[in-house]
Order: structure tokens, then C-alpha cells, then sequence
């Protein structure tokens, strides 16, 4: 039996102006006719704008189809006496996990719509028991959903709807905002759900991992079902998927890709262990041949000078009292000049805290953190004094040549001693108060000539001015814009720096064109862009102050695959053409690996890893008991290796991972023909 | 910055006071704010402060965070209390400049201080020790009567609690929000109150947008969940008046009534 049968829908967004006459129409559903049946798991796949939320609140009655018709069982969308019906019927989760809570309460929250379609109470009770059961949140029931991670906020949202007792579930896009482990919780709970209780669910998604186990797929483009079927058979379409902007799993991809380039492989291959399979029968065993392989060593690991130095960096929240705790714990690390550098760990390890402490947002409770910029001089709050500059900070700076981990801590204490002892040292001058004041700058001075590195807790260091110097982008910067229009938004960092109109408006204008935000774009409001143009212009609102050093936060967070990737594009070339240092805080560790130089890993508060990308996933193992993982291609090969395959290179990305295995396969087939191999 | 507000925030521990009726709690704060206006004498402060502390230590809330709830109205109390020190008149115990400070003023002063820790910590432990949705019922159910005189009461105690509940949440955006545009070299700290002012627009009309939003979201996640006002509503925790709540307001009622008699009969 079909639960939702759609017939020619059509919906039209309507814009009016103040009289209510009608100033614009967009065309957002076009004649999408399907049916799904009672039961089913479809994910709805598609770019954003394409009208997959739409379509998901046709299905609630949220919306009413401007054309065609809507049959949820038996009954029309459009029948205002079923309304509530239909509404019970279909339960909907939504993305934001904040704004669908309504209660202080989990229990309450979840007895909510119960109370609302007049369930009695004792049926509410045993309603909002189940409901808690059923996704696991039972321990939780008291608690407040402020205190609840967002992978448990989405969950109470699914009992909420549970206890409504839905025949059908349609969530749009609940993992958008969520990490990893979170969006994982999600889909386990749907998954149950349906399989256990046979609720229809509908997920709307972009991410492709959590279609794989649908019955079906729906991909949509423009308004319209551009594809439909079963997941095997859609993905098979890579190349079509990637025309409208979709994704594929990594696995798919590299099959695809084995495919093409003459492996007898298929062309659509939906899990690890499958792939597995089939390249075990195709590839060599390293026991029966072995190929010469040309290492081919990283270059990024030339980078030696830095431009931060984190050290021992600590940090404690609500010191002194019960609560106390480290969001920080003697963190230390060096941020090379030029790099791109990846913090990863899971939601709370202190990712976010360590990077508002490089913006000098935050202060360190201990330790210290020095930088080395092309132009240190912005940052003192008065003009240093290089009449001087030969005192003793120079065999203080001495002492620490080397500049190892080690001797950190003894360079902030060189700069801070120095000036006290070039003061010292400096007694035979007249000792006037101005006098002495130039003294210890010109002590601090000589310090940071010797070791080019200032610590940016010191006394005469101008926290604003280092703010220009470290761009931080938050995560989800587009809810900062406020001007009125894009220009005048980016205009606002240089602006504060103090530059003046004409120079702050060549700036934006560099900076908007940086992340490719047209000229067509500067006198519109930010408010009309789109999801990933508006965190473009917040990112240029950054770029704009011409940072040394960008931060970037969660940068590609809720955006769509093509979103991302545009953005990923943009950073990199910001790094290449700008030469500028990029600091990558990410959840996915597939963008890890396919763009920085550098990981540090962090888990409660405390750097536990600290190397390249080849060097951290190679230790999967301990990243996934901290509750993160390692690329998808990364997994694979270890798969691989246990079966006995192995590759000389460690290969990051998907076409890296199909040229190795390619060129494997090729050379054991020439080595066959000439009757190389041992066996 | 704003994290220490404890002020509407329910705290989720299980206390006989958890457990009383909202109505009870409700008309209980009522009795007990206006108590505090009928006190006279330090006896009356005195016995208001035990009964204070009473409650206190039945809520199982620890004294401290409640505590932590004062620091924002800190101000407002550095305020009142200096107007009443220097500018009652009366006989001059100190004088800074053209500041007085008099005998009197001392006395109301303190008194001023003391009535509005208290009134603070009697209306915290209310909303610490009732959740917004109980807090709401119970003005639901408690102010029903006026529902006959076209008084929106359901609305009222929904929008309440709608309010309580987003209060932490606004306040982490304001909080994020003001440190992205710090990032963004602003300066809330230095400048006249007009410059201040007007480095408060890049925090507000992002907060207010967001606030925008959310109420969009909320209200169609309200309607995807079958909510259409009070009408054929049931509840969950429906209100029972049980025991506790009878002997609790017995004692309420004894208290104010001393505090009725303390006015009239001066004994105390």
C-alpha cells in the first residue's frame, strides 16, 4: 500500500509586497508525480534549492501544492477537515535541532504533541515511554535539551514525532548540523525505526553514506525527480550524479573510476567489503609479487618555519569553582608559515576554544603563545624604539637558538626578561620616566630581533591589531552579516582597522573577488544570497583585513557537496595565490586528507597527535577510540593490506586510490604475461 | 560574558519544593514578595530570612549557584543602595564632597539591600525549582478564570515558556556572535555611550535575524506537531492538588498572616 501518492505536484513561492500584490513567483516543485510505499526507507537526494524541503512539507501540510495533488493514505493535503490527521500521520524532524524543541523538558518535550491532538494523560505517559525506548533516550528523559549533544537534540525531535504514533517519518536534512558521531546516532535510530517498528521514513540528505542503506533513492534537480530507484542502480549514474551537483560514496566513486580506466570491476559497488571482494580476486598478494615503486616523498614536510607557536597552552573554565574544568590541557604545537593546517576532534575536545586563543579572543589560563609575522610592528601598542637594540635580550635569545619544543617556554621568558634586564642593563642612561618606558620597549624590541617571536600575552601587544593579523572565521559566519548590502558588510573589518572609505572598498572588492563573489553582488543585500554565497561574503569579510594567518572553522558546515568543494577550491587557492597560512578546523576527515599539510589532533581538551595526514590516519585505530575516524580510502587500504594487498604509497584521496590500484593491477598483468610472478 | 545569568533557568534536581504544585509555588512567591513590603522591623527581616533559608536548603539547589543569579542585578542593587545611603537625609555619619552619608540612610539602605536579595532569591527559587512548562500550566490553570473575560491566557503561559526556553540559547548566540565581530576588529570597550551604542548594531541586527528565524522554524515545527492553541488540548503533567500542597499552602498562609499582624499589632 502507498502511503504518499503525488500527483503533478507543482509549488510556487510566492513573494508579495506590503498591498499584497504579488511581486515575484518562484518555481520550486515541477510536476512531481511518485508514489512511496507504506514501509519503505527513500532517501531524497538533492543539491540545495532543488526542492527536496519543499517537496518535504507538501508531505505534512505544511504547504499546500499549487497544482496537483497530494494523497497521504487515503487523504488529500488539501482537505482542511483532515489536516490534523495527515499531520499525525506524517511526522516531520527538521534540521536546526534548537528550534524544534519547545520544552524544557526531554519528556515534556516529546509529550508534546500528544497533549496537542488530545491524547489522554495516562496514554501520553505510556506514548512518551515508548517513544523515549524507541530512540534511546530514555536515560535522558529529565534532562534539559540545552545540556543534550546534537546527534541526542535530533533523536528527542524523532520522539517527539514517535510518539504520535506516524505511519511515516520525513526528516529534512537532520544531520546537516551535526558531527560525525551525531549524524551517525541519526541514522542508526531512523534505520531501527523503520526496520523494527516499520515506520516509512524519508531522508532528506546530502550526504551520500547515509543513503546507502535506503530502499530507494530520489534524487531531485530544478523541482523535478531526476532519478529514482534503488541505490545500486542510481549511483551507477556517477557521471550523471555529478552533472547536477551530487556526490557519490567514495566507493562508488573508485569503482567507477576502476571501472573506467578497463578493471573488470562494476561500476557500482555500494559498500568497503564489496569492493574488497572483488579487488582481492584482481589484484596481486604481496607475497607473490612484489612491484618497484618509486617513493614518492610529501612535500609539504619542508615547512619548517613557523609562524605560531602554541606553548603549553592550558585553559580552565570557571576556575575555583565545583565546575571547573580544562577546555585546554598544555597544548603545544607550531603552526608553519604557509601550511595548511588541520585541528580535528570530536564536539568539545577544544578545537574551537584553541582557535579563539590564536585570534587572542580568549585568554590562556597557562602558557603562551608567540608569533612571528612578515611585520610584527602593527602589533605593539607603541612604536618600538630600535635606538637600542644591542642589550642582553640578545644572549637571552641566544640561549634558545635552537627553537625546539623544548626551549618554548624559554622565549617568552627571554622577551619578558630581557626587557627587564636591558633596563637593568641600560642604568648609565637618564632614568626619567619616559626614558625607562622606552627602555623596556626597546628591551622587548631587541628580543623580538633576536628570536623573531613575541608572545602575544605580553603587556604592549595590541589584541585588535593581532585580530587583523589572525583571521578567525566562525562557524556559521553568514549569521554575523548585518549591513545592508554585501560591499558595506566586507567594508567593516578594514574599517575598524582604521583605513578609509576608498581603501576599505578596494579591499572588500579584493577580498570578494578572492572567494569569486562578483561585482553583480556588491549592492545586494546579503540576506537575498544564497546559503554558500552568504558564508563567501562573511568569509571576505575576514579576508578583507588582509590576515596573515585565516581560521577557518567548520568552513564548509551545512553546505551542499557542490557548496563545499567550491569552497574547498577557494581556500586552496587563497593558500597558493595569497601564500596565505590556513588554519582548517573540520569534522571530515576526507577533507583532511585531501587538503591540509599538517593534523593536530585533539581529544578533551589535550593534543594527542601532532603529523601529516599519512602519519595520523595510519593510526586510525586510536583516532576511532576517540571518536573519530579516518578517510574512507584509508580504511580501504587497510583492508586490503590485511588481505595481503599493499600499495607503496599511502594514496588520500579517490583518484589517487584508483591510479595506485590501477597501476597494480597493470603491472601484475604485464608481469604475467612476461611470466614474472613467483607463484 | 553571559553565562552566569541563573535568573529563569530550571535546575533539574529532584526537592519536596520540585515536586509542590506551580499554583502553590506561584502564589507562594506572590505572599512572599509582598511579605517583604509589610516588613517593619529586623525581627520581621529576621523570620522572612529564616523562612528563606528553609526553602533554600528543601530545594536541594546549591546555595552557590542561586547566589551566582544575584550578579546580574548587582548593578541595580550598587545603585539603589547609593542613592538611599547619600541621599536620605537625616543625621551625617560621613561626608565625601557634597555627599552625605546619614544614619538614615544607612538603615534604608540595608534594608533596601536586604528586601531585594531576598525578593530575587524567593523569585529564583520559583523558576529554579519549576520547569517553564509546569510554570506555564500552573498560570495556565491558576489564571483560568480570566480566560472568561477574553484574557489569551493559554497564549500568555505559551509564549512564557517559549521565552524561557530560548533565554540560554540567545544568550550563547549573543556571546558567539559578539566575538565574531570582535574577530572582525570591533570594539565594544572603548568610545562615548553614542559610539558604544552604536558598536552594538553589528551584534543586534545579527541577534535579531537569528531570533527571527528561529521563531519561524519553531512555529512551523509547533504546527508539523498538531499544535493549534489550547482548544482539546490534554497534558501530560495534568495539575492534582495532592497532601504537600495543602500543608504547604497552610504554611504560607501562616506566614503571611504573621506578617499581616506584624503590621497591625506591634508585638514584634
Amino acid at each position: 500500500m502507498n502511503i504518499i501518492d503525488a500527483r503533478n505536484l507543482s509549488f510556487d513561492y510566492v513573494r508579495t509586497d506590503e498591498n499584497n500584490k504579488v511581486i515575484d513567483t518562484t518555481r520550486a516543485l515541477r510536476d512531481v508525480s511518485l508514489t512511496i510505499a507504506e514501509g519503505s526507507f527513500v532517501c531524497v537526494l538533492g543539491h540545495n534549492g532543488s526542492g527536496k524541503s519543499t517537496f518535504a512539507k507538501l508531505l505534512n501540510a505544511l504547504n499546500l501544492p499549487t497544482e496537483g495533488t497530494l494523497f497521504i493514505g487515503e487523504k488529500d493535503t488539501k482537505d482542511e477537515s483532515k489536516l490534523w490527521d495527515i499531520r499525525k500521520e506524517t511526522g516531520m524532524v527538521f534540521q536546526n535541532p534548537d528550534n524544534q524543541i519547545i520544552a524544557s523538558v526531554v519528556e515534556e518535550d516529546v509529550g508534546f504533541g500528544p497533549e496537542n491532538i488530545g491524547v489522554p494523560t495516562k496514554e501520553i505517559w505510556e506514548r512518551v515511554n515508548r517513544a523515549l525506548e524507541a530512540v534511546d533516550m530514555t536515560a535522558y528523559r529529565l534532562k534539559s535539551p540545552n545540556r543534550l549533544s546534537g546527534g541526542q537534540k535530533q533523536r528527542v525531535a524523532i520522539a517527539g514525532t514517535m510518539a504520535m504514533l506516524p505511519k511515516c517519518i520525513v526528516l529534512d536534512e537532520p544531520t546537516a548540523m551535526l558531527d560525525p558521531s551525531g549524524r551517525r546516532e541519526v541514522v542508526k535510530t531512523v534505520t531501527e525505526l523503520n526496520k523494527q517498528a516499520h515506520v516509512t521514513i524519508v531522508l532528506i540528505t546530502h550526504y551520500m553514506e547515509e543513503t546507502v542503506g535506503a530502499d530507494r533513492i530520489i534524487v531531485m534537480d530544478k523541482g523535478q525527480v531526476v532519478m529514482d530507484g534503488a541505490p545500486r542502480e542510481v549511483f551507477s549514474h556517477v557521471e550523471e550524479l555529478k552533472a547536477i551537483h551530487m556526490d557519490v560514496p567514495e566507493v562508488t566513486e573508485l569503482s567507477f573510476l576502476l571501472n573506467k580506466a578497463g578493471l573488470p570491476v562494476p561500476v557500482s559497488v555500494l559498500t568497503r567489503r564489496e569492493l574488497c571482494d572483488r579487488l582481492s580476486e584482481l589484484l596481486p598478494k604481496q607475497a607473490e609479487f612484489e612491484p618497484d615503486f618509486v617513493k614518492q616523498k610529501p612535500k609539504h614536510l619542508e615547512i619548517t618555519d613557523p609562524v605560531i607557536r602554541v606553548s603549553h597552552l592550558s585553559h580552565v573554565y570557571q576556575q575555583g569553582t565545583a565546575m571547573e574544568s580544562y577546555a585546554l590541557r598544555d597544548v603545544s604545537f607550531d603552526i608553519p608559515r604557509g601550511s595548511i593546517t588541520a585541528f580535528i576532534g570530536h564536539t568539545g575536545s577544544g578545537k574551537s576554544t584553541l582557535t579563539q586563543h590564536l585570534d587572542g579572543l580568549l585568554e590562556a589560563t597557562d602558557g603562551d603563545i608567540l608569533v612571528n609575522f612578515r611585520d610584527n610592528a602593527p602589533l605593539f601598542k607603541e612604536e618600538p624604539c630600535r635606538r637600542q637594540k644591542k642589550s642582553k635580550g640578545r644572549s637571552e635569545g641566544a640561549k634558545r637558538s635552537k627553537g625546539n619544543m623544548a626551549s618554548e617556554s624559554a622565549a617568552t621568558a627571554a622577551i619578558l626578561s630581557s626587557s627587564n634586564a636591558s633596563a637593568g642593563a641600560a642604568a648609565d642612561l637618564p632614568a626619567s620616566a619616559t626614558d625607562r618606558k622606552t627602555e623596556a620597549v626597546s628591551g622587548i624590541n631587541s628580543a623580538i630581533d633576536d628570536s623573531k617571536f613575541i608572545s602575544i600575552y605580553h603587556d604592549n601587544i595590541n589584541k585588535r591589531q593581532l585580530r587583523f593579523k589572525v583571521g578567525l572565521v566562525f562557524q556559521y559566519p553568514e549569521y554575523q552579516l548585518f549591513e545592508v548590502d554585501v560591499i558595506t558588510d566586507v567594508m567593516y573589518g578594514p574599517k575598524n582597522q582604521g583605513l578609509s572609505d576608498d581603501e576599505a572598498r578596494s579591499r572588500a572588492k579584493e577580498a570578494l573577488a578572492l572567494v569569486g563573489m562578483g561585482e553583480e553582488y556588491y549592492e545586494k543585500s546579503p540576506f537575498e544570497l544564497s546559503g554558500g554565497q552568504k558564508r563567501r561574503v562573511a568569509i571576505a569579510g575576514v579576508l578583507a583585513m588582509r590576515p596573515e594567518v585565516l581560521i577557518l572553522d567548520e568552513p564548509t558546515a551545512g553546505l551542499d557537496p557542490q557548496g563545499r568543494d567550491d569552497l574547498f577550491r577557494e581556500i586552496k587557492s587563497l593558500h597558493e595565490k595569497a601564500g596565505m597560512t590556513i588554519v582548517l578546523v573540520s569534522h571530515s576527515m576526507d577533507d583532511v586528507a585531501r587538503y591540509t599539510d599538517l593534523v593536530e589532533v585533539l581529544d578533551h581538551g589535550e593534543l594527542r597527535m601532532s603529523g601529516t595526514p599519512e602519519e595520523i590516519f595510519r593510526r586510525y585505530k586510536e583516532l576511532e577510540e576517540m571518536g573519530l575516524g579516518a578517510p574512507q580510502m584509508t580504511y580501504l587500504i587497510h583492508e586490503l593490506k590485511d588481505l595481503g594487498i599493499r600499495f607503496e604509497e599511502r594514496p588520500d584521496t579517490v583518484e589517487e586510490m584508483a591510479d595506485a590500484i590501477v597501476k597494480l593491477y597493470r603491472k601484475y598483468q604485464d608481469a604475467k604475461k612476461d611470466g614474472r610472478t613467483k607463484v | 560574558m553571559f553565562r552566569e545569568i541563573t535568573l529563569g533557568q530550571y535546575y533539574p534536581v529532584d526537592s519536596v519544593i520540585h515536586r509542590l504544585d506551580p499554583r502553590v509555588k506561584l502564589l507562594g512567591t506572590l505572599l512572599f514578595l509582598i511579605s517583604l513590603f509589610l516588613v517593619k522591623s529586623y525581627t520581621m527581616y529576621g523570620v522572612a530570612a529564616v523562612f528563606l533559608a528553609i526553602l533554600i536548603r528543601l530545594t536541594n539547589v546549591p546555595f552557590k549557584y542561586m547566589v551566582r543569579g544575584l550578579r546580574g542585578i548587582l548593578i541595580l542593587l550598587l545603585i539603589s543602595v547609593s542613592f538611599n545611603l547619600f541621599l536620605t537625609p537625616g543625621t551625617p555619619v560621613l561626608t565625601i564632597g557634597p555627599l552625605k552619608m546619614t544614619q538614615e540612610g544607612i538603615a534604608i539602605a540595608t534594608k533596601m539591600a536586604v528586601r531585594l536579595i531576598m525578593l530575587v532569591i524567593g523569585s529564583t527559587i520559583m523558576t529554579l525549582t519549576t520547569t517553564p512548562n509546569e510554570l506555564t500550566d500552573g498560570l495556565e490553570k491558576g489564571l483560568g478564570v480570566f480566560k472568561h473575560i477574553g484574557v489569551p491566557v493559554h497564549e500568555i503561559a505559551m509564549m512564557m515558556s517559549i521565552a524561557l526556553r530560548f533565554i540560554p540559547i540567545l544568550v550563547d548566540e549573543t556571546d558567539k556572535i559578539m566575538k565574531a565581530q570582535q574577530a572582525r576588529g570591533a570594539d565594544f570597550e572603548s568610545g562615548n555611550i553614542l559610539q558604544r551604542a552604536r558598536a552594538m548594531v553589528p551584534i543586534l541586527v545579527p541577534l535579531f535575524i537569528s531570533a527571527f528565524r528561529r521563531a519561524n522554524d519553531l512555529a512551523m515545527a509547533m504546527e508539523a506537531r498538531c499544535y493549534h492553541g489550547g482548544e482539546g488540548r490534554t497534558k501530560m503533567k495534568p495539575l492534582h492538588y495532592a497532601g504537600r500542597d495543602y500543608a504547604a499552602y497552610a504554611c504560607i498562609f501562616i506566614y503571611f498572616a504573621l506578617f499581616i499582624g506584624s503590621r497591625f499589632l506591634p508585638l514584634v
